[in-house]
């Protein structure tokens, strides 16, 4: 008993904190030991947030103590939870473009330290850990995995005992996390606590020591990841028994469906990505998984493949007919169906009802009488059709998009699209902040339609999600996109070496 | 302090109550201003509201007169508001309207005194075609080079005012008007007036029109795939181009028809109640329907109340000239107001306030 309490670093007891009507918190227990990595598991809006900023004194409980190094802990702001030494590194990354990493992590500071010292200490710490920085570069040209480092110097600079990490491999490529990992078992040896927030159940079983499960606000058990498989603790995590999606048995090899050559094709902002050297194929029954880091020219490609915009240096062959010219609605006609990644505002309109949602793609021109009248009979059976057979939790077809939570939106959208049966579907992260179960049956979803003769685009940055569905898999680099192959072959270290930019 | 926070479903009853409450403001806040204006605050808005309706000796004239003045109103605040649902702010409607009846009136005297059952049909077309080319300036610069369609097509009025003074006192100034500024009166050239319908009331065509509109625009607002697009493309640009729509066509259209249909509304006035092309042709009905448009929830049902409701405060603001001595622009600061407690309101309507805790 007396060497548990020794080998507590940090305690929370009973924490509560309401949202309204919502409980984001309900009586959370939890104890951190010293030199552990403490997983935080759980769903979107399980409370994993709310707890960690609660820690992080950016939130009050509304009851509840926490002790941390034997004291009593309250942190009323960051500043006092960094004092007290607890150091947190945020998912969005709270860095000035314009200025160098240097300069960022000396405006971090809570205390003045000499500029002369500061730079000893980082570069001890960076080369101690394994985190590579360019001082002297600015935040605006590194990347995601570089950016993390410097908010991880920043936050070591001030020594925490207890180093937060907030879904930190979100961002990353394998490669970028497998470093990340090494520096964050570094940590724990020394004597570094880490709690660590993820929904990726592989990485935890690797990483952490121990995992507290939160779902619905509350705790629902602390479990040893290296003594389970990541299905169970997505489970425990979802509170009910997950199946797999499998992919689809066979590629007809002979139906080639849809061809894409792009040579090279500029943005229309400056902070667009170049689409060069892409030549991608397509066939029936066949998911080809299109991954990638964000920011890599996903929603450019997604904007040539809808035909949101068009360009003459693109060839698009669908069927043997050229359709780059071609507009989403008569792309559509002819048997195309598009899910964009960003589900309000673009693929579904937030102000809007689902009847006038489903309105927005309408290929067949089914929910049209004649000269262009609305058949709203028509409309609210194919609604009320997508509800239920994707179930998506609503009050009805008169309910806004925006009442909608982001899972059920997205099931919503997919279920639109997939009700007009595509020959081709081309969807861009369709379980992008959507819950485990709901994710499930989406890509389920996605593989029925392809078994069924359907060809498949999934772009993705779920990398999990894209090797278990998919029968092929590119990648997609500053605008490049790798040869595809196929999935079964493929390792994840070539997948490393790919996403990280042969290229360049 | 005070904090906002956007009300999740913006219920229909309060959506209603909002121009409600913001035409009791008008009448409390209007009313201190008349009784600074010196005169007896609860008279004028009786004399407002009620006595055009109500009072025997007033009522026979002003209820048809209601339907006049509503007219332009609804006419061009109808084709406001499909733009405006569509995030395209056409503010110059006061130009199309006068452009309207210009180029109708133009056609129309050109071939005085020469009498055909096809004068009249054709004018109207010209008075529309009048309006919609007045509007495709901003409409054109806004598609071709992303001009901002709020500052042409106001800018445009002023054009518009000059070219009216310049036909009045010009190229269409009646030859047997004594030197007189002001064209022929279309009304007593008998292939061109825009007669009454129902003897002795001044009800023309224009009204009925008014009222079928109505109809037409509920249709192909509610009913009709053109008029969600429409909401798409005022909703999100984005899903807009999504769906296959071409944003930049369906500005033009929305242009297009507010300019078409303020210049219906200015042939139908200058060959109807105005009678001729005078430099005091155009009296703001432009700029009121823009506060018609709002006032009616950019519903075109509630556009027909809302231009019902303006047209009482102008033959309600008339009676209280000749009655009160209240100046004309006593009842134009009035109307504005309306729009002020309307904004206001739709605040409320929007959004639920909360006091912040201190700290």
């Amino acid at each position: 008993m007396n060497n548990k309490i020794e080998n507590t670093l940090f305690q929370c007891r009973a924490i509560n904190k309401e949202f309204g009507n919502v409980k984001a918190n309900d009586d959370i227990s939890i104890n951190i030991g010293n030199s552990q990595i403490h997983a935080l598991l759980g769903e979107n809006g399980a409370g994993k947030s709310t707890l960690v900023k609660i820690i992080y004194g950016l939130l009050q409980p509304d009851s509840g103590s926490m002790t941390f190094l034997n004291k009593e802990y309250s942190p009323k702001s960051p500043k006092d939870a960094r004092a007290l030494g607890v150091g947190m590194v945020f998912q969005h990354f709270s860095l000035f473009e314009p200025l160098t990493a240097f300069e960022n992590i000396l405006l971090g500071l809570d205390k003045e330290i000499g500029e002369k010292e500061l730079h000893k200490s980082v570069i001890k710490l960076s080369e101690s850990y394994g985190l590579e920085v360019n001082l002297s570069s600015y935040i605006g040209d590194l990347s995601a995995g570089e950016r993390q480092r410097v908010e991880i110097i920043r936050a070591l600079i001030q020594k925490p005992k207890l180093l937060i990490m907030d879904e930190p491999t979100s961002v990353l490529t394998p490669f970028e996390c497998e470093s990340l990992f090494k520096t964050l078992k570094k940590l724990a040896s020394e004597g570094t606590s880490i709690l660590y927030i993820s929904h990726k159940l592989k990485e935890i079983a690797d990483l952490c020591d121990t995992a507290s499960v939160l779902r619905k606000g509350a705790i629902v058990g602390e479990y040893d990841p290296k003594k389970m498989t990541p299905r169970e603790l997505g489970e425990i995590m979802v509170g009910q028994s997950l199946f797999e999606p499998k992919r689809p048995v066979a590629a007809n090899k002979s139906n080639k469906v849809l061809s894409v050559k792009i040579n090279e094709v500029k943005p229309d902002t400056q902070f667009g990505v170049t689409l060069k050297n892409i030549d991608l194929a397509v066939y029936q029954s066949e998911i080809l998984g299109i991954g990638g880091v964000a920011g890599n020219g996903q929603e450019e490609l997604m904007q040539i493949l809808t035909g949101e915009k068009k360009d003459r240096n693109v060839s698009i062959k669908y069927m043997d007919n050229d359709i780059e010219m071609l507009n989403p609605r008569v792309r559509r006609e002819i048997g195309l169906a598009f899910a964009p990644e960003e589900r309000l505002g673009h693929a579904a309109v937030g102000n809007l009802n689902l009847l006038e949602n489903s309105l927005i793609t309408d290929p067949k021109k089914r929910f049209q009488k004649k000269m262009g009248f609305i058949d709203f009979s028509e409309l609210n059976e194919y609604t009320n059709e997508i509800i239920e057979k994707f179930n998506v939790k609503t009050t009805g077809v008169s309910a806004l998009a925006s009442s909608l939570s982001g899972g059920n939106l997205q099931k919503f959208v997919v279920g639109r699209e997939i009700g007009q049966k595509p020959s081709l579907f081309i969807v861009n992260q369709p379980t992008w902040g959507v819950d485990a179960l709901s994710a499930a049956n989406i890509r389920q979803a996605i593989v029925a339609i392809a078994n069924n003769g359907a060809a498949i685009i999934l772009i993705s940055q779920d990398l999990d999600e894209i090797l278990e569905i998919s029968n092929k898999v590119a990648f997609l680099t500053n605008g490049n996109l790798s040869i595809p192959t196929n999935a079964m072959d493929i390792k994840t270290d070539e997948i490393g070496a790919i996403m990280g930019g042969i290229g360049d | 302090m005070f904090k906002l926070i956007p009300r999740e479903n913006v219920s229909p009853v309060l959506s209603l109550l909002g121009p409600l409450f913001s035409i009791g403001f008008t009448m409390l806040v209007g009313g201190i201003l008349f009784y600074f204006l010196g005169v007896d605050p609860f008279a004028a808005i009786k004399m407002i509201f009620w006595d055009p309706l109500m009072s025997e000796t007033f009522s026979t004239y002003s209820i048809p007169q209601i339907f006049i003045k509503g007219a332009p109103l609804i006419l061009i605040a109808l084709g406001l508001s499909v733009g405006f649902k569509a995030n395209v702010w056409n503010i110059g409607a006061e130009g199309q309207y006068i452009m309207g009846a210009i180029f109708g009136a133009s056609f129309a005297l050109s071939l005085y005194p020469l009498e055909s059952i096809f004068i009249f049909p054709t004018m109207v077309l010209m008075g529309i075609f009048g309006g919609s080319l007045w509007s495709m300036i901003p409409a054109l610069l806004k598609v071709k080079f992303n001009v901002n369609e709020i500052l042409v097509s106001l800018m445009l009025v002023y054009v518009a005012e000059q070219l009216l003074a310049l036909a009045s006192l010009g190229f269409l100034r009646n030859p047997d008007g004594a030197g007189f500024p002001g064209s022929r009166n279309l009304s007593q050239y008998s292939s061109a007036s825009n007669s009454e319908l129902i003897m002795g009331t001044g009800i023309h065509l224009g009204v009925l029109l008014s009222l079928l509109m109505v109809v037409f625009f509920y249709v192909l607002l509610f009913r009709h795939s053109l008029g969600f697009k429409i909401k798409l493309l005022g909703n999100s640009p984005k899903a807009s181009g999504f769906s296959g729509d071409n944003p930049n066509k369906l500005i033009f259209l929305c242009l297009t028809l507010s300019g078409s249909l303020a210049g219906l509304a200015g042939i139908m006035e200058v060959a109807g109640p105005a009678g001729q092309i005078n430099i005091d042709f155009n009296v703001g009905y432009g700029f009121t329907a823009i506060i018609v448009a709002f006032l009616g929830r950019l519903n075109p049902i509630g556009i027909f109340f809302a231009g019902i409701v303006m047209a009482l405060t102008y033959v309600g603001g008339e009676l209280t000239q000749f009655m009160l001595n209240l100046p004309a622009a006593a009842i134009q600061v009035f109307q504005g107001m309306l729009l002020f407690f309307l904004l206001s309101f739709d605040l409320f309507v929007h959004y639920k306030i909360k006091l912040k805790g201190k700290k």
